[in-house]
């Protein structure tokens, strides 16, 4: 089959790629773009373990070719780690131990990283049900239940004590 | 300055019994990780299964001509290419005739089940190499299959049946029990087809470095060693010319880190192309081709006296161990029947297991083995005696406890090669505590009034005894490295449980540093000689105490050496932080320093032994016995069967709890696949033994939606004194009593004791079941269960 070329832009990066038209986003950016942090759980969208941020919303990159990502900004799990510093999620999954193997872990961030980011007041069925999108086979849910509660009131709580000024 | 009493340490090095953070999560949460999938090497080439369309049949023609054609392909391969690799072995046990049952590695003549590999596609992509295998033509000549073990066996070949063998246990008079039983109560149970299912499918990367020839297979998990071993064996090579490599491992639960068909494929291409070969398992593969687990049939008779006191059980049981033998044998259905009575007095038991090769995937352990299926028995039976003597289902369990004052008991039964002897327990007070803890009365007198207000609410109980700390042994090497930190390698391995963080909090404690400059090696081969994997609770407690020992000569060393080099003695001195000191203000040397001058090359050392290092092993023959118990709360929609589980709460007696916060997400983590085998996961099959569950989507697991709220209290009332620290494996009590208690709830929820009589209980058989049971009822209007 014939490969195309094909510019992403990914966690702000521009990435210059050749490939087939039928080759997944997920494949792409673990393959071409050399970013393995997303994981390939089931390739038929319910697993949810390769969710990444695409134009802001999150996204089965499964399910999704990487030529339709042209033009869009993706972001991926690699995004949130800066300068060696996890992101506040990140250590709130760490903190309340909401993982296990790690397999599901990064599509959860990308999942939720926008409710997180947005402060979101959700209440508990509905953050049952924004979670029930992605499967975790190993923590029973309860603990990252905890972790993303916890990452919401640490981002309202650090966004609050920026001064009005430097907003 | 006393003795160092291990279990009180100084406080700056208490790390034994914290929830501290774990030390492998930063890079798994950074994307960072490097599972097998992530691993790739210089001109990599890529293979892909073709597996057999159907579940039984004998292979007219393999055509690979289309595929060969397809540029990119290296080469195709079909059993007769094949011909000469071995079949996949088995770990040896007592039971004899498995033999002529193990799975080849590429079919040959026959296929068994849809999902049985059949020919190999090499190409230099996996998207070409998906592309040759759909062009792989097979013809196969379909025969009958063969899919109820409960059914009279089928044959597998010319004299050879699908039943290789008939397990046997028990002691005592039975026939004389139930010939002057007071009551006999007699169930039929049985437990679906359900398994591990990790979030990563499989994955292996062979490479064949010649020039050192040598064989690497990355990818490996759960048993390396074992592992390594049998390659060497089956490839004819030196095990020193085949090393296993661990990587990142996404959930394993069992069925991850056995040798598969794929395992042989892959090294066999990589010997042959001389060229690196990455399998990638998808997930439909994986649904058909990775082991099932926990498809039985028990027929189960108690003999009681008036007051529920057991004095028999009779069990058989029909295990459905799917197309072939794999690497664990027959042990599922033998420890099924082997440590079936749990915690209770049974004086006379007789259990035949029925061990039958059907036309499924072929099924081997998976969390909690045996003992999921086991506990749902024996539970159901306890609750059954229950309502025949109309007595309360928790006086029938008190009156059969064994009592702690009878510790340890030997069961006089064997199960996974070692006699099984209860270490310590106390089962009584168990039940009390975790009665209490979930606020059972309440719970109930809430369910009722519920009920009277028309909901159908629910609470249900399950006791267990589960098993830990498998030997028959463990050796850890350790050493102070140079800047003072500490690397632990261990044969033992990961699937993600958190096993180096328990490990490097015990060295941390035992041995006075932090325990995040303690750095666990394991799952390679090539670091130490010896292993024996991660599975069967074991590494707490096996690796465990191997660190603990090795820790202790180390700290032996250190401090002797401080004392010389400080003009101390030994018992002035403590090591805390890393650093070896009289006191807060007296004289000190870091184990760095004292590293430094152990250095072979070092003036210092004198005539002592370079490294400040140790060696030690852990040698165990016998397991030990963790005990807990399961408390549901469910609702259910009776118009459409749905179950909801509203609360849960477990109770578990670990000895001695390392991390308690790892504990706790082992038992919430366990309980989401048990509620799963409980109530939704099933591999069903349609009469021709096509398999109907071979997506996520089919197979249907826990959700954030499904589960409850689970209540989880940790005990040490009864550490092992098997090992020093007492500790007994958490690895699998969150799933094992999982069955039992959402029965027990249903069937209370129903007001129909003795309702649920199979696992799981979807809508469909909950709707099924309870008409049936209101006709049979209906027509006997008498009492008991139907």
């Amino acid at each position: 089959m014939e490969r195309h070329p094909l510019n992403l832009t990914v966690n702000g990066k521009p990435y210059a790629v050749e490939t087939e038209f039928r080759k997944t986003l997920a494949d792409t950016l673990r393959e071409d773009c050399g970013l393995t942090g997303t994981h390939v759980g089931c390739e038929h969208g319910v697993c949810g373990a390769c969710t990444v941020v695409v134009e802001g919303k999150a996204v089965r990159s499964c399910l999704m070719f990487a030529h339709q990502a042209e033009g869009m900004e993706i972001e991926t799990v690699e995004s949130l780690e800066k300068e060696g510093e996890l992101h506040v999620l990140q250590e709130a999954f760490a903190e309340h131990h909401a993982l296990q193997c790690g397999f599901c872990t990064p599509g959860f961030l990308m999942l939720v990283k926008g409710a997180v980011e947005r402060g979101e007041e959700l209440s508990d069925a509905e953050l049952r049900h924004l979670l029930s999108s992605n499967l975790c086979r190993c923590t029973g849910y309860q603990n990252i239940i905890r972790a993303v509660r916890a990452a919401i009131d640490t981002f309202k709580e650090k966004a609050s004590a920026v001064p009005e000024a430097a907003r | 300055m006393g003795d160092h009493d291990l279990r009180q340490p100084p406080e700056a090095n208490r790390f034994i019994g914290r929830s501290v953070k774990r030390l492998e999560d930063p890079p798994l949460l950074a994307g960072r990780a490097r599972f097998v999938g992530d691993l790739n090497f210089p001109g990599q080439l890529h293979a892909r299964i073709v597996r057999s369309p159907v579940a039984h049949g004998a292979i007219v023609e393999v055509d690979t001509q289309a595929a060969q054609a397809l540029p990119g392909v290296v080469a195709v391969w079909a059993g007769d290419d094949l011909q000469h690799l071995p079949p996949i072995p088995f770990r040896a046990t007592a039971i004899k005739g498995l033999t002529p049952y193990c799975q080849p590695a590429v079919a040959r003549g026959m296929v068994r089940y849809v999902g049985e590999p059949v020919a190999v596609v090499i190409a230099e992509d996996p998207y070409i190499a998906e592309d040759a295998a759909d062009l792989v033509m097979i013809d196969i000549d379909e025969h009958e299959p063969y899919l109820d073990a409960a059914c009279e066996p089928a044959s597998f070949a010319p004299s050879l049946s699908c039943e290789p063998t008939v397990i046997e246990k028990g002691y005592g008079d039975v026939d004389e029990a139930f010939s002057t039983a007071f009551a006999v109560v007699e169930l039929e149970l049985k437990t679906g087809r359900h398994s591990a299912v990790p979030m990563e499918t499989r994955g292996l990367l062979a490479r064949y470095d010649t020039a050192r020839d040598v064989l690497e297979l990355h990818g490996a998990a759960k048993r390396p060693h074992w592992n390594r071993d049998q390659l060497a064996d089956l490839f004819k090579l030196s095990p020193a010319s085949i090393e296993l490599y661990e990587n990142s491992v996404g959930g394993g639960f069992g069925v991850r880190g056995e040798l598969y068909p794929e395992d042989l494929i892959l090294c066999h291409a990589a010997l042959v192309l001389k060229r690196p070969v990455k399998w990638i398992e998808d997930r439909r593969e994986h649904l058909m081709a990775t082991n099932h687990s926990r498809e039985q049939t028990h027929r189960i008779h108690a003999a009681v006296d008036q007051k529920g006191r057991i004095a028999a059980l009779d069990e058989t049981l029909f295990h459905d161990q799917g197309a072939y033998v794999r690497t664990h044998g027959a042990r599922v259905a033998d420890m099924t029947i082997g440590l079936l009575l749990g915690p209770y007095r049974v004086p006379a038991y007789r259990a035949k297991a029925h061990y039958r090769l059907t036309n499924k995937t072929p099924a081997a352990t998976y969390r909690a083995p045996g003992r999921f299926e086991g506990t749902f028995v024996r539970e159901r039976l306890v609750e059954a005696i229950a309502v025949r003597l109309s007595l309360d289902p928790m006086e029938v369990r008190r009156v059969n406890l064994i009592a702690s004052s009878e510790m340890p008991y030997e069961r006089n039964l064997s199960a996974l090669e070692t006699d099984v002897v209860l270490d310590s327990g106390d089962y009584a007070g168990l039940i009390e505590k975790s009665l209490a803890f979930s606020g059972w009365d309440e719970l109930r007198r809430e369910a009722e009034r519920r009920r009277a207000q028309g909901e159908s609410v629910g609470v249900g109980f399950g006791l267990f005894v589960e098993k830990s700390g498998l030997g028959p042994s463990e050796l850890v090497e350790m050493r102070v490295e140079a800047d003072g930190s500490v690397t632990v390698v261990t044969g033992a391995a990961s699937l993600g449980q958190g096993m180096e963080t328990a490990i490097a909090q015990i060295c941390a404690e035992t041995l006075g540093v932090d325990y995040r400059r303690v750095r666990v090696l394991h799952g390679d081969t090539n670091r130490i000689a010896f292993g024996f994997g991660a599975h069967a609770s074991r590494v707490s407690v096996m690796t465990g105490e191997a660190t603990r020992r090795a820790s202790e000569i180390v700290r032996t060393k250190a401090l002797e050496f401080a004392a010389e080099l400080l003009q101390r003695h030994v018992n002035q001195l403590e090591i805390v932080g890393g650093v070896v000191q009289d006191g807060k203000e007296g004289p000190s040397v870091t184990l760095a320093d004292l590293a430094r001058q152990l250095h072979p090359a070092s003036p210092a050392r004198g005539d002592r032994e370079p490294g400040l290092s140790a060696s030690a092993w852990f040698h165990n023959k016998h397991m030990n016995y963790p005990y807990g118990a399961h408390i549901a709360q469910v609702r259910i929609d009776q118009a459409t069967g749905h179950v909801a589980v509203e609360r849960y709460a477990i109770t578990y007696d670990v000895g001695r709890a390392i991390n308690p916060a790892m504990i706790e997400g082992q038992i919430v983590g366990g309980l989401a696949q048990g509620l799963g085998g409980a109530l939704f996961e099933e591999f069903l099959y349609d009469q021709s033994g096509q398999p109907l569950s071979v997506t996520l989507a089919d197979y249907m697991m826990v959700g954030a939606t499904e589960m409850p709220p689970v209540d989880v209290l940790i005990l040490e009332d009864a550490p092992s004194p098997l090992n020093p620290l007492g500790i007994k494996g958490a690895g699998e009590g969150g799933v094992t009593a999982a069955g039992a208690a959402i029965a027990s709830a249903v069937d209370d929820a129903l007001q129909r004791p003795g309702l649920v009589d199979r696992l799981p209980v979807t809508p469909q058989y909950l709707r099924r079941r309870m008409q049936q049971y209101d006709e049979a009822l209906g027509s006997l209007s008498g009492q008991g269960a139907p």
